[in-house]
């Protein structure tokens, strides 16, 4: 499978391309340049999808296939990092899930930013994007993923800053690259640790389930717990950061200051499904050595759900109130994770969890989309300007609709199935985590509606323009994704990915599902009563429950609790003293040394004031009590 | 004549050149550029030899010389390049070249400022050719004193202060130097000064103890160690553009390469004993540096403080003893010298523009200098250590072989020291964030000009190397690899 490296090789080059051309050519043909790479590369990804899950099966278990891997940098004997590309199950299919997502939002581009300024620089940045993530991706070890972690996190950086002349959006780029910045080192502590003991960094030695790589951790811990649980923790960290995970979550929503496309493809659909794949890669490494880091995320998962899902439920900005619904859903992956077991039926959670990352990715990029439809027929982020957009814009009340359909759960459409399995999942693991999670579907599905209802029903706003309808560019991946959401839940998903990479066969758990989707359907007509048609009762609501309402609208205070850190703490109790401490401190004593050297000399120098009766004078003083010294003693 | 020679013949030749040169400002200009290219040339000639021939052997020395001086004192002019010195040499050449096409514009005095510069560069050279304690420490003056001149006189702001400052702390740095190179050779025992032959010796253990500090200290004052690091902000505020990247870029690393060449070779023992002390120091540096830079409104003072912090990490490598950060330290010596080389290239280039250093006073600049701003995020993102870029190799070379250490002091340390990364990402983001990001707010910034053409030829070099450096650092990893082995076989034993 060689030709998988110019799945790599073609966005790098796009992005060279573009990115030196700069605003030489015309932007139609640099957004045309990019978009055509991501159309071979989408194709190409098809291709290595189909050839390795139809060829590349022993014995019922996919083999792994490495169809390139070269040295890059040695440390030491052991410790060097490599550049290839892996294929197994989840990164084919993350292949898959990239390519489109992105593909969709190249060709949506080209009509959502055509009127905007640095249109090529827009394409180069997206160009490197797809090629860091892809190379993430397809990472055979865990260092090569440390770098395209990198590289995709500056990549977040230079889209979400695109309006770099707005402060808002540049406070919101280095808030993202600080907070995953911050998170990356734990990544980088624990890829340190980790490789300290196995002695190595690659995925296939890790993972192969060979005790004798680890034997050096046996007994070993640091401060009461075993170095597995430390390393394998703060990996995870570096997951989290990425992932949006609480307590790290404060710079998704902040990141929708990007352009919509962009939301869509990195802080919605790829990018933050990052921390995800990354637990998913070291799975067989968390089972093993260390379930209680694995039940760590399960909580903090579902935690970082719920808190999301009450946020959601009060935003007044579409896309923040989709940013935390990503928040939300990437919990749900990480709990199914969390919840999972390694084989067969036990490895239930980790297939659901892979499966909901996939049809989250094309639901989600679906509804940013479709969200930035809205805001480019009514240049306006808030909900209350909006509403009744329904007959203006039917591709985009539709497919919106069926994507919310989809989020909340309701059968026959993708994240019924996907959903449903991490429910089962766990009730599995605990009907407490069942219950709390189904609580949260419930929740999913009021503020998708809520959302929904504010949007294309209820009053209609006045607008200077008549809201329309976009273009082609901007309908077509609307129409594709939602073609996808509504039958991907019939992909057979556990024949292609679980946790042992064996078949196995889903089975609808009915009880489950018809709890949840009763949840759902209760939801769904709460907000349908209260947001269909405008009426007092939220208003009245909200002032009942003040306290939670304006607590939840200030995301619980979080950014403030992390402003107050880094501001004050950090930068007035640390940063100033020490700056104070260097020049009034070390650089005084410094001076002191010089101005000490300088007063001595003053002090002497009138020994040598040039006046030859002084010297004289002196001189026979000195004469003298040296006679007398000499003549007494 | 040894090959070698060329490396301070030419910039010497050309001092003579300059000096019976009329003083039109072009000639001399391309007169020195002439030079420097040649430089390049032959660094790049060295460089393909020593590759060629390094299959297996890289760790002796290349180019041997030796001739005797002053017999009495047994010092001879020895020189001979490593794998290391290679490395030193091509920075030195890529930098000189950047600088004197930084200093196109140069006023007043543009003939005796060049021929302070190619003093300068032929000291530097001179610096890593040497396998001679004492000719080492000669060209090491040599570098030191044009500082003086170069600052006092074409520098900005409080320059007479910074170049007595930063010559004063130096030459002090250079006076315990000068015992701790007294102090080896009569300890030693040894008939000669050259480096290599008194390896061989062994000088007793408590000698060691007083002369390892002395030295170490010595060059860890060039390279900006912690308490003695407070001439560097000054200096380099206060010098031209082209000194600055010289000083910062090259003249920072005769600190770190003496300490691993000198120090810690000719003295393993000591070198194990009191290792943990300077480890703390450096450690100190680099994430003092590094906080100290976040609260910075100067450009040059926040790349200053960068400098402390990273140049504390080149110290830190060398002294964790094992082959692995100790390449990495000497890569950190290369990226630092390039990014930091780029940093103050474009800094000037934006001085010379808006008059005006403090980033309170400066916004939307990338608006109206595209490619400067364009260059500058590019030296940001290659300081806080974006793969690809020459940085990322160099600090993870540094980390992986710091953790390698089997007790739990020096992997603390290599852990508290990974935390400048993040310290780093905040300033480097904080500085583009004021001064490049936004909008415009002085109008009189609305109409300047971007870069010329020997502005970008500068720049792009720079930005070239980080990227070879950091996308493909095979075609020196190696080389640098096997030659750090004898000195580290020094320090097992």
């Amino acid at each position: 499978m060689q030709y998988t490296l110019l799945i790599l090789v073609l966005p790098l080059l796009s992005f060279i391309v573009l990115g030196l051309v700069d605003s030489k050519w015309s932007p139609k043909v640099a957004g045309t340049i990019g978009t055509l790479v991501l159309g071979i590369i989408t194709a190409l990804s098809y291709l290595t999808a189909w050839e390795y899950f139809s060829m590349h099966q022993v014995a019922g278990v996919y083999e792994k296939v490495i169809p390139y891997n070269i040295e890059w940098l040695r440390f030491t004997e052991f410790l060097h990092i490599n550049l290839g590309i892996l294929l197994d199950p989840i990164s084919v299919m993350m292949l898959v899930v990239i390519t489109t997502v992105s593909f969709m939002v190249n060709i949506y581009s080209l009509g959502y930013m055509v009127n905007e300024k640095g249109f090529e620089r827009y394409y180069a940045f997206l160009s490197l994007f797809t090629f860091s993530m892809l190379g993430l991706v397809v990472a055979t070890n865990i260092f090569q993923m440390y770098i395209f972690w990198e590289l995709v996190g500056v990549s977040s950086y230079l889209l979400i800053g695109f309006y770099y002349t707005k402060p808002s959006a540049v406070a919101a780029a280095k808030k993202a690259f600080i907070v995953t910045r911050f998170a990356d080192l734990g990544f980088l502590i624990g890829i340190l640790v980790l490789s300290f003991y196995s002695k190595t960094f690659d995925f296939g030695i890790l993972t192969s389930g060979n005790p004798s790589v680890f034997a050096s951790t046996v007994g070993v811990s640091f401060m009461g717990v075993s170095v597995m649980s430390w390393a394998l923790g703060l990996i995870f960290i570096g997951g989290a950061g990425k992932s949006a995970m609480f307590p790290l979550q404060i710079w998704l929503p902040d990141a929708m200051e990007g352009p919509t496309p962009v939301s869509a493809l990195i802080h919605a659909a790829t990018m933050v499904v990052a921390g995800v794949y990354l637990v998913a890669r070291l799975f067989p490494l968390y089972i093993v050595y260390a379930p209680d880091v694995l039940h760590g995320i399960a909580y903090v998962g579902a935690f970082t759900s719920l808190f999301a899902a009450v946020i959601a439920v009060v935003q007044t900005d579409i896309k923040r109130v989709l940013a935390f619904s990503t928040i939300s859903q990437i919990g749900f992956m990480m709990v199914g994770l969390g919840v999972s077991g390694n084989g067969g039926h036990e490895g239930l959670g980790y297939m659901a969890s892979m499966f909901h990352l996939f049809t989250h990715a094309m639901f989600k990029a679906l509804l940013f989309l479709g969200a930035g439809s809205v805001i480019h027929a009514v240049h306006s982020n808030e909900m209350n300007h909006m509403g009744g957009l329904r007959k203006y814009m039917p591709i985009t009340n539709w497919t919106f609709l069926i994507a919310c359909l989809a989020i909340a759960g309701i059968p026959p459409f993708s994240g019924f199935f996907s959903k449903d399995e991490i429910l089962s999942a766990c009730y599995e693991f605990s009907p407490y985590m069942g219950v709390t999670m189904t609580i949260i579907a419930g929740l999913t599905a009021f503020y998708m509606f809520r959302l929904y209802f504010n949007i294309f029903w209820g009053k209609e706003h006045k607008h200077e323009h008549t809201p329309h309808e976009s273009g082609f560019a901007m309908a077509l991946p609307l129409v594709f994704l939602a073609t996808v959401t509504v039958f991907a839940g019939f992909i057979p998903f556990g024949h292609f990915v679980t946790s042992d990479r064996a078949n196995y066969n889903i089975e609808l758990d009915t009880v489950v599902a018809s709890i949840s989707v009763l949840v759902a359907a209760c939801s769904i007509a709460l907000a349908t009563i209260l947001y269909r048609k405008e009426s007092a009762v939220p208003k009245k609501l909200a002032t009942t429950f003040s306290g939670l309402h304006s607590a939840a609208s200030h995301r619980f205070y979080i950014d403030e609790v992390y402003l107050f850190i880094t501001k004050k703490i950090i930068f007035n109790n640390i940063s100033k003293p020490l700056a104070w401490f260097d020049r009034h401190v070390i650089d005084a004593s410094m001076n002191g040394m010089a101005g000490t050297t300088q007063w001595f000399s003053l002090k002497i120098k009138s020994f040598q004031s040039g006046q030859v009766q002084q010297y004289a004078y002196v001189f026979l003083l000195g004469t003298l009590a040296i006679a007398l010294m000499v003549i007494f003693i | 004549m040894n090959f070698l020679s060329l490396f301070v013949l030419i910039p010497a030749l050309m001092m003579m050149g300059l000096f019976l040169s009329n003083s039109r400002k072009q000639l001399l200009f391309f007169m020195t550029a002439g030079a420097s290219l040649l430089m390049i040339f032959s660094t790049v000639l060295t460089y393909m030899y020593f590759t060629e021939r390094a299959a297996g052997n890289a760790a002796t020395m290349l180019f041997t010389a030796d001739t005797v001086w002053y017999s009495a004192f047994n010092i001879h002019y020895s020189v001979g390049v490593d794998g290391i010195s290679v490395a030193m040499l091509i920075l030195t050449s890529i930098i000189v070249f950047t600088g004197v096409f930084a200093s196109w514009k140069i006023d007043p005095l543009p003939k005796e400022f060049f021929l302070w510069f190619c003093l300068l560069s032929s000291g530097v050279y001179g610096f890593f050719i040497s396998t001679d304690l004492f000719t080492m420490f000669m060209y090491y003056e040599i570098a030191l004193i044009p500082m003086y001149l170069l600052i006092g006189i074409w520098g900005t702001g409080k320059k007479e202060y910074a170049a007595m400052k930063l010559t004063l702390m130096l030459m002090g740095g250079s006076a315990l130097l000068l015992v701790g190179i007294l102090g080896i050779y009569y300890a030693s025992g040894a008939t000669t000064m050259n480096i290599l032959e008194i390896a061989k010796l062994h000088i007793p253990i408590e000698m060691q103890y007083y002369f390892f500090p002395l030295t170490f200290t010595g060059f860890g004052v060039l390279g900006a160690m912690f308490p003695f690091h407070t001439w560097s902000p000054d200096g380099h505020a206060s010098a031209p553009t082209a000194v600055s990247m010289l000083h910062a870029g090259v003249l920072m690393k005769l600190g770190g390469y003496g300490c691993f060449r000198v120090a810690m070779y000719l003295m393993p023992q000591a070198a194990h004993e009191l290792a943990w002390i300077f480890l703390i120091l450096t450690g100190i540096s680099v994430v003092y540096g590094a906080f100290s830079a976040i609260h910075q409104t100067d450009l040059k003072y926040i790349n200053a403080y960068s400098s402390v912090s990273h140049c504390g990490l080149v110290l830190f490598a060398i002294l964790m003893m094992n082959e692995t950060s100790a390449t990495g330290a000497i890569l950190q010596m290369l990226s630092h010298g390039l990014t930091t080389a780029l940093f103050f290239a474009l800094i000037g280039m934006i001085y010379g523009r808006t008059h005006t250093r403090l980033i309170t006073e400066m916004g939307g600049l990338m608006k109206v200098l595209p490619f400067l701003g364009v260059c500058f995020v590019i030296a940001g993102l290659g300081s806080l250590g974006l793969p690809s870029l020459s940085g990322f190799v160099a600090e993870m070379t540094i980390f992986v072989g710091s953790f390698q250490h089997t007790d739990l002091f020096h992997r603390v340390l290599t852990v508290l020291a990974c935390s400048s990364i993040v310290i780093t990402a905040v300033y480097i983001l904080r500085m583009v964030g004021k001064f490049l990001l936004g909008k415009i707010q002085d109008p009189h910034h609305e109409h300047l000009t971007d870069a010329t053409w020997f502005e970008r030829i500068s720049v792009v070099t720079l930005i070239f190397f980080m990227f070879a450096l950091g996308s493909a650092p095979f075609w020196i990893t190696n080389m640098i690899h096997e030659s750090v082995l004898p000195v580290i076989g020094q320090l097992v034993k």
